[in-house]
């Protein structure tokens, strides 16, 4: 079948704004929209930019605005989208090529939560343990791969880019949540500032653009409620 | 741009990430370069487990796991390195454990373990259950694990910067030590030179030479390529490995947890055809075997309804196992194949997975440039670029990620010892200049009709059909033949874009001349090879030949392609065997 796909194309070293193109594609409809990318670039425009690498949603590479909402362009397929189909980079991010967005801001952020394992207690010779149940506890947000699909889809995000974001806050909750992590209230002083986990208003756009079906705003909303539980 | 530092790192997969951890706790100033963004890399995509013989669930031995990583390599295994690689799995596993990796866990919260292939208690009896994981995500933990500890450590990291050629002081191949890289930065296309006593690479693998594969677009051995044109040789590249369970068509891989939890794989008439070929081991015996066992049965007519796959049937698992043990890759099933795993069989076929060949190192991941082991100072490779060999000819499963986490840590600990002892290069004048004019030439030229599309899409074509789990002098003689005019129309290749920022036709364009360069070398030393050993399968040489090919190939750049050179094998404890599952 063919497809009439739409993208957003801007040139930094020519033109003044981004602007739609579209491209004739045949496909068939298991076809994934990575797939259509590269088939454009290979048999239509070699210029055309976009990232990509291990093309089965792990590695998180090719977050971008598909017909209307933030998805990886290698886990969509045509069928599950129809006979048009417009590919636009992730919105609120700088643009820096096509589907390229400026991504140092998010991972700035990222770093800000202290996402790693603080715990200064001598390590045992062996494993720490930890029961089933509490590794369960925070299983969900272990998942996240920082494509951005999240941050880049909330619209606090968008009116406040200082606001430090969905994947941040679901990063910072891997570690609050985590029964070995000593770090929690260095962590939910961070996310207690002004542009933390306050600045959710629950719209819940984060929870529909994440490829790994993480429940972002619950993740958001126990962080919330360790800050409250921990000035109680 | 010259940038001066102490140690470099190119890649940042497990291997380079735990190499840079080492080197930033011993306070050495340490650049990670990466052409992605660090939690991009493809160790994040390992799924099933790490093996380590901890023992936790029934007895298990580290001899056990370095006996198994013996026989399944079809004994072209460097013993010194496999003692090595199951020895130190158990203290890594722990380490990353105290890192902070979520392990999955067992009732009395120790780290979980299962099944895999190959590996078995006693010498061999059955499957023990050695593979440690975190669902099947165990990559992906490992890798946002490691990517943390460097935050945290305050490693540098310069993202997408691709390195394009590396720098020696005087020739590597005759004493020259390494002096750090050139890099592509691909935000504005500059070119930027890294100055440093010591580099690893820690590029991964380049399964992009073939059709069907598991690897990422970004694997394209950038490393192993740029070794090889500056005179260092690469070694055992006739050894590549299938994975049996790949999404038909597609390659994406299911992970060999699904038949470490007890899922099986059926041919059309529905029977378990691994009872034939490994009866004891079944679906589990080593991933070789089954790729093999696979086209059997498809040759045989066996293939579901006639055609080129067969089933992996998870059915009987239930869907607790399933979704807790198995998320993503029924996920992947319900996805790219629109299956639905816990209620039909999933469609499969073979897809090439790993690179056991690559930059032959010592087990101090020191690069070695020659059949006497000398050192090429101050260069390292880990990680499936590298060829220690703790895989010989058949990788087991999950000893990928072992061979990244002991020689990535390995790499680091010999890195900081080095560092502290030379003095750094001194800047080399014009060193960008080779690779800019390289650069330069592909973006100039005026269209040919050439371009970088279809070329790379012959050459994986004929990788995948003459070069893939059977092969013969007839399919490789054709293959060196159409590598060679690959080559040729490769020097007329020409680019649509001629821009400066994320010029990525320009680096595919680079990536594909690296593909057929090491494309060049599997063929030459896989039609050099008259025997059958581990994944290197010669239908006109069905037997392993113990006393002629009990060797490691090394393959040095030519003018007219690679010329071919041998070393023993490295044999401790276990003298070679047949192997029998």
């Amino acid at each position: 079948m063919d497809v009439n796909l739409r993208i957003l194309r801007y040139n930094p070293e020519g033109d003044a704004a981004p602007h739609w193109e579209t491209y004739q594609v045949a496909v068939d409809p298991m076809d994934r929209v990575l797939d259509l990318l590269i088939k454009v670039k290979a048999e239509q425009d070699g210029s055309l930019s976009f990232r990509r690498s291990c093309g089965h949603g792990i590695c998180g590479s090719d977050a971008m605005l598909i017909n209307g909402r933030n998805r990886l362009a290698c886990r969509i397929r045509v069928d599950q989208l129809g006979k048009k189909i417009s590919v636009a980079p992730l919105p609120g991010l700088p643009v820096v090529k096509d589907l390229i967005v400026e991504m140092s801001g998010f991972f700035g952020k990222y770093r800000t939560v202290k996402p790693y394992l603080i715990n200064d207690q001598p390590e045992p010779e062996r494993e720490r343990r930890q029961s089933p149940g509490d590794r369960a506890r925070f299983d969900d947000t272990t998942k996240c791969i920082l494509c951005a699909a999240c941050t880049s889809s909330c619209p606090s995000f968008w009116a406040r880019p200082e606001y430090v974001g969905p994947a941040a806050i679901v990063q910072a909750h891997r570690f609050i949540f985590d029964s070995r992590d000593e770090g929690a209230a260095e962590r939910l002083e961070i996310l207690a500032d002004e542009n933390g986990v306050w600045r959710c208003r629950t719209i819940f756009n984060c929870v529909d653009a994440c490829p790994r079906g993480i429940n972002i705003t619950r993740a958001i909303l126990e962080v919330s409620s360790a800050i409250v539980g921990r000035r109680g | 741009m010259d940038h001066p530092f102490d140690a470099i790192v190119v890649g940042a997969g497990g291997a380079g990430l735990w190499a840079a951890l080492e080197l930033a706790r011993e306070g050495v100033n340490t650049a990670v370069l990466t052409k992605l963004y660090p939690t991009r890399s493809h160790t994040g995509t390992a799924q099933g487990g790490v093996c380590a013989a901890l023992g936790n669930l029934e007895e298990d031995h580290w001899e056990w796991h370095m006996f198994d990583t013996v026989k399944g390599g079809d004994y072209l295994v460097d013993q010194d390195a496999a003692e090595i690689l199951a020895r130190e799995a158990i203290e890594t596993v722990i380490e990353l454990e105290h890192m902070g990796l979520p392990f999955n866990r067992t009732p009395d919260g120790k780290i979980d373990q299962r099944r895999f292939g190959g590996h078995t208690s006693n010498y061999g009896e059955g499957p023990v259950r050695r593979a440690c994981f975190a669902a099947d995500r165990t990559g992906h933990m490992i890798l946002q694990t490691l990517y943390q500890q460097c935050i945290k450590h305050g490693v540098k990291f310069f993202d997408e910067f691709q390195v394009v050629d590396l720098l020696f002081e005087g020739d590597p191949a005759k004493g020259g030590r390494a002096a750090g890289v050139v890099a592509h930065r691909l935000a504005d296309g500059q070119l930027h030179t890294f100055r440093a006593k010591a580099v690893l690479l820690s590029t991964g693998g380049f399964g992009r030479m073939f059709r069907i594969t598991s690897n990422a677009h970004s694997l394209t051995g950038d490393g192993v390529a740029l070794c090889y044109r500056h005179g260092i040789p690469i070694q055992d590249m006739e050894f590549f490995q299938f994975h049996p369970t790949g999404i038909v068509g597609i390659g994406i891989l299911l992970s060999e947890a699904a038949r470490g939890e007890g899922g099986t794989l059926l041919n059309d008439k529905g029977e378990r055809f691994m009872s034939n070929y490994a009866p004891k081991l079944m679906e589990l015996a080593p991933r070789d075997m089954v790729s093999r066992a696979m086209y059997q049965e498809i040759r045989a007519g066996r293939g579901i309804g006639g055609k080129d796959y067969l089933y992996l049937d998870v059915r009987h698992l239930g869907r607790k196992v399933i979704e807790e043990k198995l998320p993503d890759i029924t996920d992947f099933a319900r996805i790219y194949q629109g299956v639905e795993p816990l209620k039909e069989p999933v469609p499969v076929q073979p897809t090439a997975h790993y690179a056991m060949g690559g930059i032959p190192t010592n087990v101090f991941s020191e690069v070695v440039r020659d059949d006497k082991g000398t050192v090429v100072p101050g260069l390292f490779a880990a990680g499936e670029c590298a060829c220690v060999s703790v895989h010989g000819a058949n990788r087991l499963g999950t000893n990928s990620l072992v061979d990244l986490l002991v020689f990535g840590r390995r790499a680091g600990r010999q890195m900081a010892r080095y560092a502290g002892k030379v003095e750094r290069p001194q800047p080399i004048a014009d060193a960008v200049e080779p690779v800019r004019a390289e650069l330069e030439a592909i973006r100039g030229r005026e269209a040919s009709g050439e371009s970088v599309a279809v070329i790379r899409k012959e050459l994986q074509d004929v990788m995948m059909d003459n070069v893939g789990v059977y092969r013969d002098a007839t399919l490789l003689t054709a293959a060196l033949a159409k590598v060679k005019e690959l080559e040729a129309r490769n020097q007329k290749v020409a680019i649509a874009d001629r821009g400066s920022v994320f010029n990525t036709e320009l680096l595919e364009a680079q990536e594909l001349g690296y593909l057929l360069d090491l494309a060049h070398v599997t063929v030459s030393a896989a039609l050099a090879r008259t025997e059958s050993r581990g994944a290197h399968s010669r239908e006109d040489f069905p037997e392993r030949d113990d006393k002629k090919w009990l060797k490691h190939s090394l393959a040095f750049q030519g003018k007219d392609g690679p010329t071919l050179r041998y070393k023993d094998v490295s044999i401790t404890r276990f003298q070679p065997k047949p192997r029998t599952y």
